[in-house]
């Protein structure tokens, strides 16, 4: 389900600050930049305020985000919800005992850990990222969750690249975007 | 300067929030006693405690720039910039941001690493706030510092979580004004 509506301001206020950056980090992909996003405080509010409309009230006490841009939407809409901030990294980053998951990248395997302790079996989790393309790391993301028995009840992007497919790829979970770019 | 001790002494809050802070020992490398706040993100009300601690102080200081250095002081930041009406920054490790950068290189224990902001992100005149979660021997503040002066940004102080001993003499990083919420903790049972 997404949120893009031609129509809708607070959605076409949101698309218009996100920048395009051409061939970034290689030739051939049109990389899209939230950091501009961010510069503009009423449309980095619209943002955060849209997920917490739509999560509020729903029992979600987990909102695990995804290094590292899911650390700067995240931790806000747990904070307004009344959910715990997990933060899902990259290998050898967090401290205490984690538990892993792997997952393919276009070229080669990459790998997300979570501290072990820090959702319990039965908690309903969202996973937020900026961005999903083709659905990999979110898939690694809802695998950690269920792995300690957490109820993945959404996962929330600012953005989808629709063409990717990723939506597929997401094990029949819903997946709640702002944005498509096409 | 600390909380504890600039108008908030006595402050429950402190004790919340250092209180769910871990100890992570000899992480990551042995003999470092790592101060772990993801704990502190899995308690709302002290992670809501340091938000809003933070956006106390800032609010009516006209700060319209809160730069976060990566990655943990993306925890903390943008909260932050959202509550008081102020962009957020973030200062991360090369090769990360998409567009046109300036980077500042800054001294390791060992050896040295890079810290990058986008051009057109500050404009100068602005005034900014630096936020982190922890300080220790502020070499990665002070990088942070001279990005934004080097674009013509006021810093008017560096908020952290924690900070650490080494800090504790010091009012100020790069003659900068340093706000710590609380200590590091000792593990217990020690």
């Amino acid at each position: 389900m997404s949120a893009y509506r031609d129509k809708d301001p607070l959605i076409h206020g949101i698309q218009s600050k996100i920048r395009v950056v051409p061939n970034f980090p290689k030739p051939g992909i049109m990389f899209q930049d939230i950091t501009t996003l961010l510069l503009d405080p009423k449309a980095f509010k619209d943002t955060v305020d849209l997920f917490v409309e739509r999560y509020k009230g729903k029992n979600i006490s987990v909102v695990a985000g995804i290094e590292a841009r899911g650390f700067i939407f995240g931790p806000p809409i747990a904070l307004e919800i009344g959910a715990k901030f997990v933060p899902l990294r990259k290998p050898k980053k967090l401290p205490g005992k984690v538990i892993s998951e792997e997952y393919v990248l276009e070229y080669g395997k990459d790998c997300l850990e979570m501290h072990v302790g820090a959702v319990e079996p039965g908690e309903r989790a969202l996973v937020v990222d900026d961005l999903i393309a083709t659905g990999g790391t979110l898939c690694a993301a809802m695998q950690l969750l269920e792995r300690v028995g957490a109820e993945v009840v959404e996962c929330a992007c600012v953005i989808e690249l629709p063409d990717l497919k990723g939506r597929e790829r997401l094990n029949g979970k819903p997946l709640y975007v702002l944005v498509e770019s096409r | 300067m600390f909380a504890a001790e600039n108008g908030l002494k006595g402050d429950p809050r402190l004790q919340a929030i250092s209180n769910a802070i871990r100890v992570v020992p000899h992480f990551p490398k042995q003999g470092i006693m790592f101060q772990d706040i993801t704990t502190l993100l899995l308690d709302h009300k002290a992670f809501k405690h340091t938000v809003d601690i933070f956006v106390e102080r800032y609010k009516d200081m006209d700060i319209s720039v809160v730069a976060g250095v990566e990655a943990r002081g993306f925890m903390f930041g943008p909260s932050i910039a959202l509550a008081i009406g102020a962009k957020f920054v973030p200062l991360r490790k090369p090769k990360k941001l998409p567009g046109e950068v300036i980077a500042e290189a800054y001294e390791l224990e060992y050896g040295r690493d890079c810290l990058e902001m986008h051009v057109g992100a500050v404009e100068a005149g602005e005034r900014a706030i630096v936020i982190d979660d922890l300080v220790a021997t502020g070499g990665t503040l002070s990088a942070a510092i001279r990005l934004l002066e080097r674009v013509g940004a006021q810093v008017v102080e560096c908020g952290c979580v924690i900070g650490l001993r080494e800090v504790k003499g010091q009012l100020r990083l790069n003659g900068k004004p340093l706000y710590i919420l609380v200590e590091p903790r000792e593990i217990d049972g020690c």
